[in-house]
């Protein structure tokens, strides 16, 4: 009945506001199209609003309705999951704004301006879009609370709700920590649950790492417990890449065990890595990690494996011993898939290899002198390499001699393979940049790369990065370093922005943290926490019992600001009240309707005792609250000594 | 504010005599067993009972909390969140949706305290003719020095929606349809809010000690005043009555509504006063024995009370007979006040002692 009122112009004005925050920053990830669309629904119903027009018919809103339901068909190829969703959410949300009649459907609105808020949170879960999100839920209550109370000004309905999300934030915090933490998924997510994850894929083919190079997002962390390896032996494995058919490389043959197939030696480096989602098994650790590593597993071309591909931010404790050798007992299998080559592929290329390798069979010396041929070429490294063919490595390497390091790893594993010697292409990250603030090493997608592994058969497989030759300050300093024309290079690693880079690393240090505990707050995170303050194997009872006294406390706190009657400033009123209260206590209370003076009287007849005090108390107080002058505090408190020293028998 | 009854209301619907009709019936028409059931769950659940002494001041026991529907919705909304953020580990979808949990948990509160040290006292309720509708005055007053908006009162059928200011207080009409004559109480008021957000409703329930007396329905067209029993006839006299338009006069706050200058005032002018020059010295005498044997009681009652209203506004002097009392000749206003509240309670124990 209440419901069916039609809303006034401003509780209209905080929803359309509300409305238009939430979905400001859907713009980016939302279909072109759609954004048109939902803008000028908003701008229609902005316009009916301020000339106070009726809604247009239902079913026009229904043909657009379902107009936009078979685009996002279209758009997507499907409705389940969750870019389709948010997208069908966005436009339903716009269409029910502008139908809106009563405070029914305003609220109905208000729910779904609710979901698309948490639909922020599936492309992007940044510090900034969480201030975005919140911006956008304190409109959206301050428009639930309008319709409510309409009377109020709009400074105090803000303020209102403000209040309501300031007394919400501490359920907030307690229910974040100790709510039991369930690891998702529930059920099997629609396909495209991760497909805004970036990182290195298991095929390379010619430009697919350079691509990565213009990515600044950041694709794990470290933080070296000691003094952390120097760049040049920072090289994190990534998929180990033997397959070749002529224009891409995939994984080859390999093993995966529970114990690593080597004996690890040398040098110790302890780090925690921290690993954005990738959706992909492996884990990037640095050659070549520990044995007994928690939950993982071992490949037979050194990888370290996780259980399931990381969907989410994920933690590991991790050991690496760079120096130690690796593959002399390298299985047949692998090292004849490590020689093969596709047919009728790169002549030029051929001819070389078999030019180098004239006249030794040596291994050793073939690597050397292919390392030479190479380093003799004056091959360039660039992020923009010029397209190939069909033979790949023979245009790069005697045709646009300009390549990444895929371009390199790729024609000198070819050079190896048809010299004789079983060669393989390893990709992952090289490098990482220390953040001067917190310490931790930070690698980006930028620091993808490339490089190659040789099996000598007294060494087993070495690592050779061909990349080196021609750019050996990639190696050493990263990629800005090696480059020449920094004009495709992200942003932040130009030279010359340093002070731009001082204040990324500071974002980041607070990024890093707030991934850590915000983000990366999981039940793991959750049961460490609890035993760290003095719970041991905390259960769900721990947590439903610590969740219910927080919530009683929270809650206490919460009535007994409601109880609390907000003081009376006027020290006049208070003393007033208090002789009242005390003569109450006497069976002398004041009659609402009497005014101080009558009461003394009356006070005055009732205790003939305390005549002289009483009338004198009262006709202070006439004097002081009702006297021409304001109020002299010097007598107000004449007055309130007078009152406290009343004593009535 | 009216006098308290010496004696529990519930007296008025016991032993009633035959024909006499309460101002309240009970509906018989409800299942038996439902009503003392009820009575029961209100005085355990809701401590609802007897007229309550005033001021009524809410405190914490007597306001209770649940969800509207739109509150309803919203924590199915709320769970639909939860179980996305979970499914897609969410981190901060697990903080928007313990954060607005918790704007609803606070939202309770707030509803609670707009309505917490709320103070209610019954005001006025002047008489009316059964049939017309009465108005209930309830004082409420503000002492806490924060705005209470968005408040309703509840009470016969009404709707009043109020709100009221830091340390504020004010004056409610609650109108009332009324069937009967005889005592009408205000009964049970209910006062709620869904402040902040709609979601949660605040709600007590108050029977304030209140009653308005109901004059019988005045017969619509009744036979002419017995003038055969008149013994002087009136002559014009200077003083003023309700006959004649005799000028304005600035309006006082106790002048009947009926002779207010409301055209006057409509056009924006002062509120003002009708005089009129009325006949006077007229007297007559109703008895109860000179009605037609075959007219019921309240046949009778609303006969007379006709009559009592047509002689005051010729202002006539009259007597009164009824079968349980004799009211001496007089005239004006407060005479016929009496004699009008004698034959409302006719019948009952209350009347008696009027």
């Amino acid at each position: 009945m209440r419901d069916a009122r039609s809303p006034a112009p401003a509780q209209f004005g905080w929803l359309l506001a509300a409305v238009a925050a939430t979905l400001a920053p859907h713009a980016m990830e939302l279909p072109y199209w759609l954004v048109i669309l939902c803008a000028g629904l908003i701008a229609i119903r902005g316009a009916l609003l301020w000339r106070r027009g009726t809604p247009p018919r239902q079913l026009l809103i229904l043909l657009v309705a379902v107009a936009a339901g078979i685009g996002v068909r279209f758009e997507f190829g499907h409705f389940f999951g969750k870019d389709p969703g948010v997208a069908l959410l966005a436009v339903l949300l716009c269409l029910k704004l502008l139908e809106s009649r009563n405070t029914r459907d305003l609220r109905a609105a208000v729910l779904l301006a609710y979901f698309l808020q948490l639909g922020l949170f599936f492309y992007n879960q940044t510090p900034g879009i969480a201030a975005l999100a919140l911006a956008g839920s304190l409109l959206t209550t301050t428009s639930l609370l309008s319709l409510e109370d309409a009377a109020a000004r709009p400074a105090a309905q803000l303020r209102a709700s403000a209040l309501l999300l300031a007394q919400g934030l501490p359920f907030m915090l307690v229910l974040f920590v100790l709510f039991p933490r369930v690891q998702g998924p529930l059920w099997g997510l629609p396909t495209d649950a991760y497909s805004g994850m970036t990182g290195l894929s298991d095929t390379m083919t010619p430009g697919s790492i350079s691509q990565l190079g213009l990515s600044d997002a950041i694709a794990f962390r470290a933080e070296f417990n000691g003094a952390p390896p120097p760049p040049s032996r920072r090289y994190w494995r990534g998929p180990v890449l033997t397959r070749y058919d002529g224009r891409s490389w995939r994984p080859g043959f390999s093993t995966i065990a529970a114990a690593p197939r080597y004996q690890p030696s040398g040098r110790a480096y302890e780090y925690r890595l921290t690993l954005e989602p990738h959706n992909q098994p492996w884990l990037l650790a640095l050659d070549f990690p520990a044995a007994n590593i928690p939950k993982a597993r071992y490949a037979g071309d050194y990888r370290l494996l996780a259980e399931q591909p990381v969907r989410a931010r994920t933690r590991f404790d991790l050991r690496s011993y760079p120096a130690t050798a690796v593959g002399k007992d390298e299985s047949t299998i692998v090292l004849a898939e490590a020689r093969r080559l596709p047919a009728n592929f790169n002549p030029r290329s051929t001819a070389l290899a078999h030019e180098i390798a004239a006249g030794t069979s040596d291994p050793a010396t073939i690597l050397a002198r292919a390392l030479e041929r190479m380093r003799g070429m004056d091959l360039t490294y660039t992020l923009s390499p010029p397209l190939l063919g069909t033979h790949s490595v023979d245009e790069f390497l005697f045709d646009t001699r300009q390549g990444f390091c895929e371009h390199f790893a790729s024609a000198f594993v070819f050079l190896m393979r048809a010299a004789g010697v079983p060669a393989r292409v390893v990709t992952g990250y090289q490098g990482g940049e220390i953040n001067p603030v917190d310490g931790s090493l930070v690698v980006r997608q930028s620091d993808a790369h490339a490089w190659a592994e040789v099996w000598l058969a007294e060494r087993g497989w070495i690592r050779v990065d061909p990349t080196a030759l021609s750019a050996p300050a990639r190696i050493e300093s990263g990629l800005s370093a090696a480059l020449q024309d920094w004009d495709a290079l992200p942003l932040l690693r130009r030279p010359g922005m340093d002070w731009l880079r001082d204040v990324r690393y500071r974002w980041e240090a607070l990024s890093n943290t707030w991934n850590q505990w915000v983000l990366g707050y999981n039940p793991e995170r959750q049961r460490d926490l609890l035993e760290r303050i003095g719970f041991p194997q905390p259960d769900w009872r721990t947590l439903a019992m610590l969740l219910g006294i927080s919530a009683a406390g929270l809650m206490m706190m919460l009535l007994a600001w409601a109880f609390a009657q907000r003081h009376r400033h006027d020290p006049l009123d208070a003393a007033w009240a208090r002789f009242s209260g005390k003569l109450a206590r006497h069976g002398a209370a004041r009659h609402p309707w009497e005014g101080p003076l009558d009461y003394g009287k009356r006070l005055a007849m009732t205790f003939p005792e305390h005549a002289e005090p009483l009338r004198s108390i009262s006709e202070g107080y006439a004097n002081l609250r009702y006297g021409a002058e304001p109020a002299n505090p010097h007598r107000v408190r004449l007055l309130a000594r007078s009152i406290r020293r009343l004593k009535l028998k | 504010m009216p006098p308290r009854p010496d004696a529990p209301r519930r007296h008025l619907l016991d032993g009633t005599p035959a024909g006499f009709r309460p101002a309240q019936p009970e509906r018989h028409s409800l299942a038996g067993l439902m009503i003392p059931l009820r009575r029961h769950l209100d005085r355990w659940l809701f401590r609802i009972g007897p007229p309550e002494p005033s001021p009524i001041v809410l405190g914490q026991r007597r306001i209770f909390v649940l969800p509207t529907p739109a509150g309803l919705a919203f924590a199915a909304a709320l769970l639909v969140m939860l179980i996305a953020s979970i499914n897609y580990n969410l981190s901060l979808g697990y903080a928007l949706v313990f954060l607005l949990g918790g704007v609803s948990v606070a939202s309770m509160v707030h509803a609670f305290r707009n309505l917490l040290h709320l103070s209610f006292t019954p005001g006025r309720a002047e008489p009316v003719f059964a049939g017309e509708s009465a108005c209930f005055h309830v004082v409420v007053a503000n002492h806490r020095h924060a705005r209470r908006p968005s408040l309703r009162l509840k009470a016969h059928g009404a709707i009043v929606p109020f709100e009221i200011g830091a340390g504020d207080g004010g004056d409610l009409i609650v109108p009332a349809v009324t069937a009967g004559r005889g005592w009408m109480a205000l009964g049970r008021v209910r006062i709620e809010t869904t402040y902040p957000l709609g979601l949660i409703r605040a709600w007590s329930v108050l029977v304030p000690d209140q009653r308005c007396l109901v004059y019988p329905a005045p017969e619509p067209m009744p036979p002419p005043l017995p003038e055969g029993a008149s013994r002087n006839l009136g002559r014009r006299a200077g003083s003023t009555g309700d006959d004649d338009f005799a000028g304005l006069r600035p309006y006082q706050p106790a002048d009947s509504p009926r002779h207010v200058a409301w055209k006057t005032l409509a056009r924006g002018g002062p509120m003002l006063t009708k005089q009129f020059s009325g006949m006077d010295g007229g007297e007559i005498h109703l008895d109860w024995d000179d009605f037609p044997p075959d007219l019921d009681i309240e046949a009778r009652l609303s006969r007379m009370t006709a009559w009592i209203v047509a002689a005051e506004q010729r202002g006539l002097a009259f007597s009164l007979t009824l079968p349980d009392a004799r009211i001496a000749m007089g005239r004006g206003s407060e005479h016929s006040a009496g004699c009008l509240r004698r034959l409302a309670l006719f019948g009952t124990e209350a009347g008696t002692d009027a």
